[in-house]
């Protein structure tokens, strides 16, 4: 045993303590010294007859990646984009959610002219088919305008240029910068951000990156916030400006999701997983003439119907389900009233209710159907309502006292909660460890249950 | 053979009748480092996997002039940082298995990113010949590289090539024959740091070169040291009998220096 500790690989850490504290500024020191010599070398030896493609495409790399117009142009941009998804949204899914429930009503009389029970209808037209048709026609049309566009920005070749403004943050937080890139997959889906985590080598930094990479808004949230902000919020100002007002506040629940993964890898790195940054190169592509045909294939097919599929395997049993436990009476109380009545002391210091906590819960396998539960599980509750539009669900929502805060509180939560159920299983894939599994489910959910209730009880308490 | 490629490479000059030598071909990714790879060696190569790592490690062989080479094609790196197993199996073979050359491939038509990594390797041997690759893309873009200004910056020999027509290579093979058989003496730009790093390095190289195996460079060893890279230090002492290598005596000396 003494021969182990001994060893002299053990002495080395010994070292360490006796080096200057500024390792990393001598690190950046001896790199930029090397980088200094290549680029003398390099101006005497090189001669580059400037064309003009190259000069406009460094001028336009300076501006996009510097250090004041960096970031009001990326913040700029998101807006602009989510913008565009939510006034271009709203009518297709207004048309949309018409001709489902018109056909709801036949599939009804359908059922009736069949003699069909009660229970098999309940199921499958109200419990299955309800939260399919809201399912595509809240998530669809926003999710056929957003992808296109993202995938354009991504063609253009903007997104290195993202990784690039952001690296130095991320170095910051004792992060890698390549986390910046599982960030941005992250935003396209949670599990697939955790499995592009294998791009960076170091084990303590790959943690980091999957155990922040929830806080990614993924693709079955962003529905959820857009239908939630454009009711909410935008309807607090005049009709002008009411997608732009959503668009802001999507943008900024962003944000808020990046700075969080920045704090908590800060965090991380200081505490659980200590250590310094490694360093990496980064090389900016040149900037392409996108494929538009190819956009919009891969967009509409590798992205929205894949995700649309997803959501639609999932939404039906989890509808079905929502439905028999609305329906399921003990006593003189439904199931799902008896979980909704446990969880509402908790909900309500967090500025939400027992069956908004239930719709989480129940959202587990993914979270498009967060949204759709929620509503079932209103529905259930006694209010009869043709669900048509976006207004229709407001109404519903106000209905049972919801204000602009319990949106609010919503939305955090939903940027802040445990990750869904696939992402959950890859992370105990790829971490092949049940304690750092069972910490990236609940530290999120820590998060999100501290934060609703600071926002909550101070909302109160000034209003 | 994978013994072999880690003992200390032996000294020209005693063994002038040596006729097979180790080169090693390191470069950026996508400097058309495999093309150059392929050229030199035809169909004689094989691949398998470095010692201990999920690294891919080609290996070709060609002969010239009555010399016979072994060509051992690093991972494609920007730099040799340690920040990955690419990177410290390009470095742990240039710096340990001492190859006769390393042959840097660099890109034309983006030199100067390249240049950062040849510099690196500059530090750790003398023994580098830079090939600049893609001087036809390079062209295209309307790029010139003067490659005998190069040559005289940086203090070792550079040839121009364009590797995907064979352009250059017959120089390149000649020079690295004038290499080995101790013709061209280099003469490696040596990065300069700022006056307290320089300090640094100097205190701590001369407490450290008594204690290094031969053929390691003291300068380069201190740098890792000050950036708190201890691989090196692990790696010697792993490949050498650790009793040689008290580490007390560098504690006591880097905090000698360091008060």
């Amino acid at each position: 045993m003494s021969a182990i500790n001994n060893h002299p690989l053990l002495l080395l850490h010994e070292i360490e303590p006796l080096l200057p504290d500024n390792a990393s500024h001598i690190r950046d020191r001896i790199v930029s010294s090397i980088y200094q010599h290549a680029e003398e070398i390099s101006s005497q030896v090189v001669s580059n007859e400037n064309t003009w493609r190259n000069s406009l495409e460094f001028k336009l790399d300076n501006i996009l990646t510097s250090r004041w117009c960096g970031f009001p142009i990326m913040i700029l941009l998101l807006t602009l984009i989510l913008w565009i998804t939510i006034s271009g949204a709203n009518y297709p899914s207004q048309l949309l959610a018409l001709g489902l429930f018109k056909l709801e009503g036949y599939l009804l009389h359908l059922m009736t002219a069949a003699a069909a029970p009660a229970w098999l209808t309940g199921v499958l037209i109200l419990g299955m088919y309800r939260s399919l048709a809201w399912v595509v026609s809240v998530m669809l049309p926003p999710m056929a305008i957003f992808f296109p566009l993202f995938t354009l920005l991504e063609d253009l070749g903007y997104l290195p240029r993202v990784a690039f403004n952001m690296d130095n943050l991320f170095r910051r937080a004792g992060a890698h910068g390549k986390q910046c890139l599982t960030m941005c997959m992250g935003f396209g889906c949670n599990a697939a951000g955790v499995t592009s985590c294998r791009i960076i080598d170091s084990p303590r930094e790959r943690l980091i990156a999957i155990l922040t990479n929830t806080f990614s808004v993924c693709n079955g949230r962003f529905p959820t916030l857009i239908a939630l902000a454009t009711i909410f919020m935008g309807t607090m100002f005049s009709r002008a400006y009411s997608s732009i007002v959503a668009a802001l506040v999507v943008a900024s629940l962003i944000m808020i999701g990046i700075f969080t993964s920045l704090l908590v890898s800060s965090l991380l790195s200081r505490t659980l997983l200590r250590g310094i940054a490694s360093f990496f190169v980064l090389e900016l592509p040149p900037f392409r003439k996108p494929q538009l045909g190819q956009i919009l294939i891969r967009s509409l097919l590798d992205r929205t119907l894949f995700v649309l599929w997803r959501a639609v395997v999932i939404a039906a049993p989890a509808g079905a389900l929502t439905w028999i436990l609305a329906n399921s009476w003990i006593g003189d109380s439904t199931i799902f009233a008896y979980m909704a009545a446990f969880l509402d002391p908790l909900g309500k210091i967090m500025g939400m209710d027992g069956i908004i906590l239930i719709a989480f819960l129940l959202g587990l396998p993914a979270n498009e159907i967060v949204l759709p539960i929620l509503i079932m599980g209103y529905l259930s509750a006694g209010h009869i309502l043709e669900l048509d539009s976006l207004n229709a669900l407001g109404k519903l929502l106000l209905d049972h006292g919801w204000t602009w805060i319990t949106a609010l509180c919503v939305m955090l939560f939903s940027l802040l909660h445990f990750p869904c159920g696939t992402t959950i299983y890859t992370i105990f894939k790829e971490t092949k460890s049940m304690r750092w599994t069972l910490l990236a489910t609940l530290l999120p959910l820590a998060l999100g249950i501290l934060v609703t209730i600071i926002v909550s009880q101070t909302a109160q308490l000034l209003l | 053979m994978v013994k072999a490629a880690f003992l200390p490479g032996p000294i020209m000059n005693h063994q002038p009748e040596r006729n097979n030598f180790v080169i090693a071909l390191a470069g950026n990714p996508n400097v058309g480092k495999s093309t150059v790879f392929n050229r030199l060696t035809g169909l004689n190569q094989h691949t398998g996997n470095w010692p201990g790592k999920t690294v891919l490690k080609a290996e070709g062989t060609f002969s010239y002039r009555n010399h016979r080479y072994k060509l051992v094609d690093l991972p494609g790196t920007y730099s040799l940082y340690a920040n990955s197993a690419d990177e410290q199996t390009a470095r742990d073979f240039i710096c340990f298995s001492r190859p006769d050359v390393t042959l840097v491939v660099c890109d034309a038509t983006c030199l100067e990113r390249n240049l950062n990594l040849v510099l690196q390797i500059l530090e750790i041997t003398d023994r580098v010949v830079v090939c600049v690759n893609l001087l036809d893309e390079a062209k295209r873009k309307s790029i010139h590289v003067n490659i005998d200004q190069l040559a005289s910056e940086l203090g070792i020999p550079v040839i121009g090539t364009t590797a995907r027509n064979g352009g250059g290579l017959l120089e390149l093979k000649n020079t690295l024959h004038d290499m080995v058989s101790g013709k061209i003496v280099t003469q490696p730009r040596q990065v300069t740091y700022d006056q307290e790093l320089e300090n640094l390095i100097s205190k701590l190289e001369n407490r450290l070169a008594p204690w290094l195996p031969e053929g390691i460079n003291s300068r380069w060893v201190a740098l890792r040291i000050l950036e708190r890279d201890f691989t090196i230090l692990e790696h010697i002492m792993i490949n050498r009998k650790p009793e040689k290598f008290p580490l007390q005596i560098i504690q006591e000396g880097i905090a000698l220096c360091l008060q």
